[in-house]
């Protein structure tokens, strides 16, 4: 059975981020023409395929790297924690490069981005995704701890 | 121009994702682990982001070119294949070892964590390592289309 943490949901300031993620996938597509899916941005940089395709891709991406800097100079940044240690961290992010290549889009490319453009091929991902995010943390948590 | 307006919606992506708490690792693992003790923000997030994204996508799909006039690079793929189905289990897999998805791993480097740091340095290597598959899996096909 589910039982929901009451104490840690934060349902204002979910949904408040979300609608400003949302805000720039938006922004991004009708300015830009372009998805707002981090892996593809990024994986791009490491496989240019046109000339003048790589300074926009830069600069989303160190927009991104510069929000903590920006949000601190506002306000003070909310906790943030890593408890997983630094082989698995190593590991994790080997996966999560590979995977989101090897899958054409990560949780904002097919989650935000794929599930807004009602396309099926993003639905299916997400799904996968999302249940082997679920199954992992079971295993890892409930199974073998 | 392009760039410029690319930094700025950057830094809009990135702190959506302070605000809504999925730059911060524990509170995403929280969401992942559905038998402990629930922390279901995350699904507020996603249906805020998708809320704004349908709207934007409906408009774009009515438009000949962006509102710049740029041509809408919309992904061409349909086909559910292997390539999609194991991808997403490999990066599931690793959100779920860490709770860490392309995103917030820009916006942890940024705020000046160490582990950050590494996970992007093993994300990009992940990419590197596809990068190198792809052009490798590329010229296996090109020898036996021209074998044939």
């Amino acid at each position: 059975m589910i039982t929901i943490d009451w104490l840690h949901f934060t349902p204002a300031s979910a949904l408040a981020g979300g609608l400003l993620i949302g805000l720039a996938a938006a922004l991004l597509i009708l300015l830009e023409g372009r998805i707002a899916g981090i892996s593809g941005i990024v994986g791009g940089l490491l496989q240019p395929l046109r000339e003048g395709d790589v300074a926009w891709r830069a600069a989303f991406a160190l927009g991104l790297v510069a929000a903590p800097l920006l949000y601190q100079a506002l306000a003070e940044l909310p906790q943030s924690r890593i408890d997983t240690g630094w082989a698995t961290l190593v590991v994790a992010g080997v996966l999560v490069g590979f995977g989101s290549r090897l899958g054409s889009g990560c949780t904002s490319g097919h989650g935000v981005c794929g599930l807004s453009r009602r396309s099926p091929r993003s639905l299916v991902a997400t799904i996968v995704f999302m249940t082997a995010g679920f199954a992992t943390v079971f295993a890892g948590r409930h199974l073998f701890a | 121009m392009s760039v410029l307006i690319s930094l700025l919606i950057g830094l809009v992506f990135g702190c959506g994702l302070i605000v809504s708490g999925m730059s911060n690792p524990a509170k995403v693992l929280a969401f992942l682990d559905l038998v402990g003790d629930w922390d279901p923000s995350l699904a507020l997030v996603m249906a805020g982001a998708i809320a704004v994204g349908l709207l934007a996508f409906r408009i774009a799909a009515q438009r000949p070119t962006s509102l710049r006039g740029k041509p809408l690079q919309m992904p061409t793929a349909r086909q559910i294949d292997r390539r999609l189905l194991a991808g997403s289990t490999l990066f599931g897999i690793g959100w779920g070892l860490a709770g860490i998805c392309p995103g917030p791993a820009l916006v942890l480097l940024g705020s000046g964590s160490a582990k950050g740091f590494v996970f992007v340095l093993a994300m990009l290597a992940g990419m590197a390592l596809f990068t190198a598959y792809e052009r490798r899996s590329r010229a296996r096909q090109a020898q036996s289309d021209a074998g044939k």
